[in-house]
């Protein structure tokens, strides 16, 4: 039905995809699996129009197609189901549902034919806990969803794209979207699902689909792999990337949690000890950044212990000595229109305290110090940018500095030098946690490995441990 | 996950839980409002909802509340207004020096006055969406042209008003103005609108979220050009009724009444969120006829104006304030 062949695409000069083969059969679940940044979103977004492909052909029943919009792949009978819904909160399921394509009677909007023709669909998909005119924000997470689906099937879509449909379902939730899912192949409706889930790949797909650095690996019948060797198809590769050695001398614990939770997360225990770094992996979703979060005081634990306190605000977590590096710099770490003396002193001013007398030595220390300090931030690479949020909490001397994916969207070297550095940092006696999607640069940095899943701590790896063990704790499989 | 899922799911019983909506602890409030102004009118020695008290009311509503119902589309759609208090002396002037005293003008002052308005409208609408102007600095800037052409114009009262068309401004059929029977025609359209056509829902999907209105095909910058010409027009009614009511034209009559700053704040007080996608038209008849009981209270108390502007500057807040923290409520 859909099919894509030697698909490319590449974002400001950046490769994400290189040939790119995938075909979908009507009635088929077809996963789309790989590890963090193997380009499967890309792909998605590919296959409904939100990015045209660089290279390559689409054909959906043989004829060549071309989406330069969303709406256009809807058309011709593909609809995406995102991570984060497309719906209005406000409005009821109904209203959703025929959002942009209201039935008229007489001018006026028909209401009735509207409800009916959702209920009815409502009513296929088995689903009677909610109906047509409950206000979406009332709805817990799997019905909207639900909502989504319905959404997607009364523009009679063929192929339904699922990207990490279960991310924000909890564990019952999870069948009932199993259950959905049968009922969409039994209609023939071809669905496309991401996710990184093993166990869900294994048991709804038809086939898999492996995808590694933005290129294909393989496609199989799931009935021809196990899942330790699709572990090892995601992520087998060579280790050649060069880490800074580790000095493995642990000193005293300058974090300890205990049992500590809050909303995403669960019965937490962590030290976090002067010298070391520790490394925190997991899937999307499996509450790694929020751990970051919570220790620096931005979304609070609620329960359980935290030593030396438990920070209750952002302040309070600077107080502690705690700086984090925020995953989004551009949003979360930097004031991109201020130069860079604005941005280091960011904190220092906030919170009336810190060395502001010794910004030159510090950017000189990162190796900052050619460029200009009344430079704006925007201007600057992303290698440079990320410097700048380093010496913005270095002037507080900080304890314990939290790392959300420091090398994010960076050049290979000024990862290195960002490598280099927090290494450096960590040998002066400073505790470093790191959050890190790539795991290759996790497992090369990190003295230890903790591993999350579903915001509970699934296992602590020692230094050097391997991608697969790594993925296996991820994501929840015990083979 | 139990817990998480029980506090989503719908609320049981309770009167907390039937007071979801700002619409109805709004009603709410006037209701108390109605009987706290009577036992302290009382209290003083007067009487409340006499007659004369309540036409009072209705009266001082209407242009008010026509012109609040058109910010409500506006507002609703992720946009907001500031063009229409001299919106409202334009229109004024217009019906004024065309009518000239005329009975027989005034079809086509009428005529004229909605056509100069619907155009105030689409130039807003479309500094708006086609040059990418801030809603807030759009009509800004048009109120300020609006400005700068009637000072330039006119320094007074100008026009004539027929006798006739004076009756839009003070008759009444038993104990209900005319007036107010206009402003209840242009909300019960609006309602209409809003509740049961394409442009209402569509309306409503632009404010709630641009981007998902969008990507469901709607054409989400026709949808705001729309409903600010609706504003205008809404403006120019406004105008109308004001024109009727003085006599003649004035160049002042839209600002002395603060009906920019005042239409939105009725609309907010209302319920309707000024981010825009939630709300509606009853909200905003509710706290239109909030502010007016407030202001009639004062009126038989006999309280000075200063004192009356700080407790509708309390209430508004106080009101908004309410509304979110309901709104916060149900998300934890």
């Amino acid at each position: 039905m859909l099919s894509m062949r030697g698909i490319g695409k590449s974002f400001l000069g950046v490769r994400v995809l290189s040939g790119v083969d995938l075909a979908v059969t009507a009635g088929e679940v077809h996963a789309v699996v790989g590890e963090n940044g193997a380009g499967k979103s890309t792909l998605m977004k590919i296959v409904c129009g939100v990015h045209p492909p660089d290279e390559g052909t689409i054909e959906l029943d043989g004829r060549p197609v071309r989406f330069g919009h969303p709406l256009e792949a809807r058309r011709s009978g593909i609809a995406i189901i995102y991570q984060e819904f497309n719906l209005l909160p406000e409005r009821t399921v109904a209203e959703n549902v025929f959002l942009g394509r209201e039935p008229v009677r007489r001018g006026l909007v028909d209401r009735a034919a509207m409800e009916e023709a959702t209920a009815r669909l409502l009513g296929e998909l088995g689903e009677d806990a909610f109906g047509p005119r409950d206000v979406v924000k009332r709805l817990p997470v799997a019905q909207q969803q639900i909502v989504e689906i319905v959404k997607a099937l009364s523009v009679d879509a063929r192929l339904v794209v699922m990207d990490e449909p279960t991310a924000a379902l909890a564990e019952h939730e999870v069948e009932s979207l199993y259950r959905l899912i049968g009922r969409l192949r039994e209609r023939g409706v071809a669905v496309l699902y991401i996710s990184h889930r093993l166990r869900e790949v294994f048991d709804l797909a038809d086939r898999v689909t492996v995808l590694k650095d933005g290129s294909r690996v393989t496609t199989l019948p799931i009935g021809e792999v196990t899942p330790a060797e699709l572990i090892r198809l995601m992520v087998g590769r060579d280790l050649g990337a060069y880490f800074p050695p580790r000095s493995a001398r642990a000193g005293e614990v300058r974090l300890r949690l205990r049992a500590a939770g809050n909303r995403k997360l669960r019965d937490i225990d962590l030290d976090l000890r002067a010298g070391e770094i520790v490394g925190i992996a997991g899937l999307q979703g499996s509450g790694r950044s929020e751990l970051a979060r919570a220790i620096f005081g931005a979304e609070p634990f609620t329960t359980g212990e935290m030593t030396p306190a438990r920070p209750r605000s952002v302040r309070e977590g600077v107080a502690l000595g705690i700086g984090l590096v925020t995953e989004d710099r551009k949003a979360e770490g930097l004031a991109l229109r201020q130069s860079v003396r604005d941005n280091v002193l960011l904190v220092a001013r906030a919170v009336g305290a810190g060395n502001r007398a010794g910004v030159r030595d510090l950017l000189e220390r990162v190796r900052l110090a050619p460029v200009r300090r009344d430079q704006e931030v925007r201007y600057l690479s992303g290698g440079n940018q990320q410097k700048v949020v380093l010496v913005k909490w270095l002037t507080m001397a900080p304890r314990v500095l939290l790392f959300d994916e420091p090398t994010r969207g960076i050049d290979v070297g000024a990862k290195a030098a960002v490598h280099d550095l927090m290494r450096e940092l960590a040998d002066d006696g400073m505790a470093i946690m790191m959050i890190s999607s790539e795991l290759p640069e996790l497992i090369g940095m990190s003295d230890r490995v903790v591993v999350l899943r579903d915001g509970r701590v699934a296992g602590t790896l020692p230094a050097g441990a391997s991608e697969e063990a790594v993925m296996r704790l991820a994501a929840g499989e015990a083979a | 996950m139990d817990l998480l899922t029980r506090a989503r799911g719908p609320a049981r019983g309770g009167l907390a839980a039937h007071l979801r909506e700002p619409t109805q602890v709004l009603f709410l409030a006037l209701l108390g409002l109605v009987a706290a102004g009577w036992v302290l009118v009382a209290l003083d020695g007067g009487q409340f909802l006499t007659l004369e008290s309540v036409v009072g009311i209705q009266q001082r509503s209407a242009a008010l509340g026509i012109v609040a119902v058109g910010q409500t589309l506006v507002i609703l759609a992720g946009s907001l207004d500031l063009s229409v208090a001299y919106l409202i002396s334009l229109a004024s002037l217009v019906a004024a020096e065309i009518m000239a005293g005329q009975d027989g003008n005034i079809g086509p002052a009428v005529a004229a006055v909605l056509a100069v308005s619907a155009l105030v409208g689409l130039v807003n609408g479309l500094v708006i969406t086609r040059l990418q102007v801030h809603a807030f600095i759009a009509t800004l800037g048009v109120a300020l042209i609006i400005r700068g052409a009637l000072d330039h114009l006119y320094d007074g009262p100008a026009g004539r008003v027929p006798e006739s068309f004076q009756v839009l401004g003070y008759s009444r059929i038993g104990p209900v103005p005319v007036s107010a029977l206009l402003w209840a025609g242009v909300a019960v359209l609006a309602w209409l609108l809003l509740s049961r056509t394409r442009l209402g829902y569509r309306i409503y999907a632009v404010g709630g979220d641009e981007e998902v209105a969008r990507l469901s095909g709607i054409r989400t910058g026709r949808v705001v050009v729309l409903a600010h010409v609706l504003c205008s027009v809404c403006a120019g009614v406004a105008g109308l009724l004001l024109a009727a009511r003085l006599g003649a034209g004035a160049p002042t009559v839209g600002t002395d009444g603060g009906y920019d700053l005042e239409s939105i704040a009725a609309v907010v007080l209302g319920g309707t969120a000024l981010a825009g996608g939630k709300g509606g038209v009853a909200g905003t008849v509710g706290g239109v006829l909030l502010l007016a009981v407030l202001d009639s209270i004062f009126n038989q108390l006999e309280v000075n104006s200063f004192v009356k502007d700080v407790v509708r500057g309390v209430v508004i807040v106080v009101a908004v304030a309410v509304y979110a923290r309901r709104t916060r409520g149900r998300r934890a």
